[in-house]
């Protein structure tokens, strides 16, 4: 084996191994590197009850009332299969709307999801407002909602 | 391999460079100027995000760039080790500062877009985790070729951490599909077609191109100062024997 091909095979050994150990790691903390829980992955887990967690979903349609001058939202997060009721204090990011993806962090208290922290989530899609008109009456407008 | 040994020779390297160099630059211009006037003037607003969306123009393109040019040193530093090429370990040095510029003007651009549209300047997400840690990469990349008095040693070592931080650019392309994140899923480079509308489409190629021909226009112009660099070193050294 000449030095060349010696090198390379170190290099190619060692890059291989690397990206074995980081899959291994990286499957493993897996639970740590999620940014929220969608409704249905919380049915199936246990959550302590003062634990901070995130919840993330689609704010449902029809589900967005307000309290107290706007000081106070409720709606529900839902992921199609799952919901979970939200209430929050605060003001809302600009992109918040129903049907819209949304992450919200805070503690459950009673069956209800306490926010204190409400941030919105945007899909991939870029299109001016025409385009999205233009999609919906024609029927090919693949609402978030319908997508997931 | 031929075009490889081709390219092995400074000399050859440098003439090559200095002719290309204005031509570069022109074509730069151009697409930039052109990319800027689409993107700021002739493109439509988001019909979610509104005039906010223009941030992309500049953020995607830099963050592009920013794991294009570590991908580069990467490759660079693996032909430096492995058939020891000459001219790769300067190419490393040279563009470790540029991809780590590219890498701040993301995460900034990135932070900036963040606050209107999420409602947030920054989240630990796996996305913008896994930037960060590629920034940090770029500044120890850069402190630890300069840590040894010998040159050569810093090269080599450079270049090891170049290999095994190479891990992280898979990771920040596929964190998205990965693990859920607030960051959005990818709009360009994925399986069925871009999720982009042509108009808007258009501005991002044209900047994303400026900004490919600019960080060559840079790395030749720091290539070729590296290099003349070496040169009086070595001519010190004779003369000082």
């Amino acid at each position: 084996m000449t030095p060349k091909r010696r090198r390379l095979s170190i290099v190619l050994i060692g890059l291989t191994m690397l990206g074995a150990a980081a899959a291994l790691v990286l499957t493993a903390f897996e639970e740590n590197l999620v940014f929220f829980f969608s409704p249905t992955e919380l049915q199936a887990k246990e959550i302590a009850p003062d634990r901070r967690i995130r919840v993330g979903g689609l704010v449902q349609e029809n589900s967005v009332a307000s309290f107290e001058n706007g000081l106070r939202t409720e709606f529900t997060v839902t992921d199609l299969e799952h919901s979970v009721k939200v209430v929050y204090r605060g003001q809302l990011p600009d992109l918040f709307r129903e049907g819209q993806g949304v992450v919200a962090e805070g503690k459950f208290e009673g069956g209800v999801f306490n926010a204190s922290e409400v941030l919105a989530k945007h899909d991939e899609n870029y299109m001016p407002r025409e385009v999205a008109d233009a999609l919906k009456k024609s029927g090919r407008w693949q609402h978030a909602t319908e997508k997931q | 391999m031929n075009w490889f040994h081709w390219f092995a020779n400074p000399a050859r390297f440098m003439r090559l460079a200095a002719r290309l160099q204005p031509w570069i630059m022109v074509l730069g211009l151009a697409t930039g100027a052109a990319g800027l006037y689409y993107g700021l003037f002739d493109s439509p607003p988001d019909y979610q995000q509104g005039e906010t969306v223009r941030i992309m123009y500049v953020h995607v393109p830099s963050a592009w760039m920013a794991m294009f040019v570590y991908t580069m040193m990467a490759v660079a530093a693996a032909s430096f080790l492995i058939w020891k090429h000459p001219l790769a370990d300067v190419a490393a040095q040279a563009a470790a500062p540029i991809g780590a510029g590219f890498t701040l003007m993301a995460l900034v651009t990135g932070s900036l877009w963040g606050q209107p549209m999420w409602g947030t300047w920054w989240v630990w997400d796996a996305r913008l985790t896994s930037v960060l840690i590629l920034f940090f990469l770029y500044l120890g990349y850069i402190a630890l070729v300069n840590a040894f008095d010998d040159p050569e040693r810093g090269s080599k070592a450079g270049a090891i951490l170049l290999l095994v931080g190479a891990v992280n650019i898979p990771i920040i392309k596929f964190s998205v599909d990965w693990w859920n994140t607030l960051h959005q899923p990818a709009s360009v480079a994925r399986m069925d077609g871009p999720a982009i509308d042509p108009s808007m489409l258009l501005p991002l190629m044209l900047m994303a191109a400026a900004f490919k021909l600019y960080f060559l226009y840079l790395l030749i112009v720091r290539m070729r100062g590296e290099l003349t660099a070496r040169r009086i070193r070595l001519l010190r050294l004779s003369d000082a024997a």
